[in-house]
């Protein structure tokens, strides 16, 4: 089973390279700190200095004299650490209102349809944005705002599975044999609605940095906290004197939303068993 | 058939061999297969599912999934083409032009948006140049020819309003527009109910006669074999085992696997009965109604069906009732009723004299001493559960200890045939008729009294459904249980069931014991159940023994 969803996976050449770039970054964000030479915030050398000017800068410094390699070290733990949380909270609420709601049918999926549908029909960057600003801007304020923008779409795709799945004769089985009701739900249906819950969260990883991001560039992320997007946002008033503070930043939000897109394909492919027959 | 004139060979297929990719159960799905076909004639392929009888169907149309699996020696000569050495433009020109093809599922086989009118236009639009006006006419012709009542009305609705057998009608009609001189028939009635598929196999029989088309007709059942077949070949495995004309196959089948496919057909003999019937009643069902309400909202009217209007019948330890009829009669939502699967409207079902109240509570006061044995085995094993898991869950939510419960399990499972290692093994390395047993062994772990069985055998092939039914048999005679058999074929209904109830339309329409119902029916609909059976005139049980015995 294992070996035969790497086998699916590795034919996807683009998921091999996502997982690497992945496994790269993730690997600066926990070693990082300990190897670069600077504090992310320390004025430790001349403001802007282009890339390979100063020794032990090799990405310049930005308009205050920070270095911009331990900048985005530092920002790939905050951008790694938000997206994660914010998706493991998010696929919670998701995966109980969907599973929740595609058990029970009725008037239970009704009720939390149309509510799930009220976050829904609010622009999910605007709501995320009042929130931050509601909250004052924290770490934990962003992660709360992420995941309450973001899990309608896993509460539909759950509860879609749990609609047709509860129909299936096993369920039937085992509601014969007294199982309760919340074992069915995490023990007989919850294991074949996985496979797309996990390709959709390596997703959601991807656009919640992606909307970290463009809340620190608006001003709105954590102040005590350097990310990417504070950086690009930062730089975009010198842009055409100093490139480099916003096209490094920029190159590190591109891979790493890219790679994770890349390996949400892969796994796609690894957990579909249908498409083993299938050339490429 | 005998006819005048000479009967010129349509369809001679030569030491046809078909590669699997590699990795599959063996290396040639079909393997030295030879076979001809002379024009006016119906050759019968007949075998078990994976003896690679559609496999030889799809090479002859050219449908096969090349480059995977791919013909790899043999000559396919149609009309004297060898369709191997024909390119897709040449296919292209003789499919539904020369060769018509009707599929197993009708219900999937004609597309849900498209008129019927439009879909039988596509095979003339293909092959030939006609005007609106004309094609019109062919296709009303085309539609009167199989059948369908009210051709002009049918030309412009669409599929979803036909039933089943309606609509292989149509697809029938589609594959014999341009009158080809070969029609490949991929088991067309299995997907069917009895009275239907009789009323197909007759159809296909008329129209080759008046047509002279040869057919070339894929089943896995002798019973079909005997209604048409002129010729028949059984394969197993790839390979041609037997061939010859149907009447002396039939009479004298020469090979093991013939012998044992035929022996395997419902006889439909009805089973001796203990002569004093048990006092103690397990299940008694009275008044049962159920209706189903569905869509509905506030501008429209909702629609219902009645699913049951109205049913009693009782049952006793160590009998076992019938629910026969076709599909749509109401036997399915019966057997979810009583075991408490779907709730019923009013009525009483009573359970070793108590009575159960519908909805909720039905299925705590049963205590899961009513079970079921679920059609699909595809669908009735959750597939990341092991086998030894499946089967201790119910007795692990009933109370009892992982311990126990496994070892329970793994005498189960020898119970119905399988080996102790197979509780440690996923569904998807067994066969459906080893998943059945894997079912069976499910429903008997709660110790029940009561077993529901919701057409456990008609997902399976025929020799795989003898050996079900057998077990079946064995394990209710054994633990002395009540059984509700809900099937369509009358022939298992016989072999199988101390009562009888027929279903039309939510009624029991004749309930009666089953020597007394098979031989002497009172209602029409039983009769015209009765008659549709496909059955072998020809082997009388004599001349079967004497085959054995030689």
């Amino acid at each position: 089973m294992n070996s035969r969803f790497w086998r699916r996976f590795c034919r996807n050449k683009g998921a091999v390279f996502g997982l690497m770039v992945l496994m790269l970054v993730a690997l600066a964000a926990a070693v990082g700190p300990l190897v670069a030479q600077h504090d992310a915030w320390d004025m430790a050398g001349v403001p802007f200095q282009p890339p390979l000017a100063e020794e032990g800068m090799p990405l310049g410094t930005d308009t205050m004299g920070r270095d911009i390699l331990s900048g985005i070290i530092a920002g790939g733990r905050v951008s790694l650490l938000i997206g994660v949380v914010s998706t493991v909270v998010s696929l919670l609420i998701g995966v109980g209102v969907g599973a929740v709601s595609g058990y029970f049918g009725g008037w239970v999926d009704a009720t939390l349809m149309r509510f799930s549908e009220l976050f829904q029909a609010v622009p999910s960057f605007a709501l995320a944005i009042v929130l931050v600003a509601i909250f004052q801007p924290s770490v934990q304020s962003i992660v709360a705002a992420i995941a309450v923008v973001s899990w309608p779409p896993v509460a539909r795709l759950v509860r879609s599975e749990f609609l047709t799945l509860r129909q299936r004769d096993f369920v039937a089985a085992a509601q014969l044999a007294g199982q309760s009701t919340p074992r069915i739900i995490l023990t007989q249906i919850l294991p074949n609605a996985a496979s797309p819950i996990v390709v959709m969260a390596s997703l959601m990883v991807a656009t919640a940095i992606l909307l970290e991001s463009s809340l620190s560039f608006m001003g709105l992320g954590d102040p005590n906290q350097m990310t990417w997007g504070y950086m690009v946002g930062s730089a975009r008033t010198v842009l055409r004197q100093a490139w480099w503070m916003a096209v490094f930043p920029g190159v590190a939000i591109l891979l790493t939303v890219l790679a994770l897109n890349l390996v949400g394909e892969g796994l796609n492919d690894g957990l579909n068993a249908r498409a083993d027959g299938r050339g490429k | 058939m005998k006819m005048e004139r000479i009967t010129p060979l349509v369809l001679d297929i030569e030491g046809l061999d078909i590669r699997l990719p590699a990795g599959g159960d063996r290396e040639l799905a079909v393997h030295g297969v030879s076979l001809q076909l002379l024009t006016g004639q119906t050759l019968c392929v007949v075998g078990e599912s994976g003896s690679g009888k559609s496999m030889v169907a799809n090479a002859i149309m050219g449908l096969l999934p090349r480059p995977h699996v791919e013909p790899v020696a043999g000559r396919i000569l149609f009309e004297g083409l060898d369709l191997l050495q024909l390119g897709e433009q040449q296919l292209r020109s003789l499919r539904g032009c020369r060769i018509g093809m009707v599929f197993q599922e009708p219900m999937t086989a004609l597309n849900p948006v498209m008129r019927i009118g439009d879909q039988i236009a596509e095979v003339f639009d293909a092959h030939v140049r006609l005007s609106a006006g004309e094609k019109r006419q062919r296709i009303l012709a085309a539609l009167a020819d199989v059948g369908l009542p009210e051709p002009e009305l049918l030309i412009d609705s669409y599929p979803f309003r036909l039933s089943g057998g309606q609509r292989q009608r149509v697809m029938i009609a589609c594959a014999l527009a341009l009158e080809p001189a070969l029609l490949i028939c991929d088991e067309p009635t299995t997907a069917l109910d009895v009275t239907t598929q009789a009323q197909i196999l007759k159809l296909i029989r008329e129209l080759q006669q008046r047509k002279g088309t040869a057919v070339l007709f894929i089943t896995h059942d002798f019973g079909v074999v005997s209604e048409i077949a002129d010729q028949v070949v059984v394969m197993q495995t790839g390979q041609v085992v037997e061939a010859g004309p149907a009447a002396a196959v039939l009479a004298r089948p020469q090979h093991a696997y013939t012998r044992k496919l035929i022996a395997a057909i419902p006889s439909g003999q009805v089973r001796a009965r203990a002569a004093a019937r048990p006092v103690d009643r397990v299940l008694q069902v009275q008044d049962l109604r159920k209706t189903y309400v569905t869509g509905g909202g506030i501008f429209r009217k909702s629609r219902r069906v009645e699913a049951a209007k109205g049913l009693s019948f009782d049952l006793r330890r160590g009998e076992t009732l019938g629910l026969v009829g076709e599909s749509g009669s109401g036997k399915s939502t019966v057997g979810r009723c009583i075991v408490g699967l779907a709730p019923f409207d009013s009525g009483r079902v009573l359970f070793n004299g108590h009575p159960l109240q519908p909805g909720a509570q039905f299925r705590a006061q049963s205590q899961g001493r009513i079970q079921m044995v679920f059609q699909d085995p595809y669908a009735s094993l959750n597939p990341r559960h092991r086998i030894g898991q499946a089967i201790a869950q119910g007795p692990i939510a009933q109370g009892l200890s992982r311990q126990e419960a496994m070892a329970r399990a793994v005498e189960l499972l020898q119970l119905v045939g399988l080996g102790p290692e197979a509780a440690d093994r996923f569904p998807h390395e067994f066969s459906g008729g080893q998943r059945q047993r894997i079912g069976i062994a499910r429903a008997l772990a709660l110790r029940p009294e009561l077993l529901v069985a919701d057409e456990p055998v008609s997902a399976l092939d025929v020799s795989v459904q003898a050996q079900v039914l057998e077990l079946l048999n064995d394990v209710r005679q054994r633990l002395r249980l009540a059984m509700v058999f809900i099937t369509h074929d009358l022939r298992v209904a016989g072999e199988m069931c101390d009562h009888i109830a027929v279903m039309q339309r939510g009624q029991i329409v004749e309930y009666g014991e089953t020597a007394k119902v098979l031989a002497d029916p009172q209602h029409a609909y039983t009769r015209t159940l009765v008659e549709a059976q496909p059955r072998l005139p020809s082997l009388s049980t004599s001349t079967f023994v004497e085959a054995l015995a030689a």
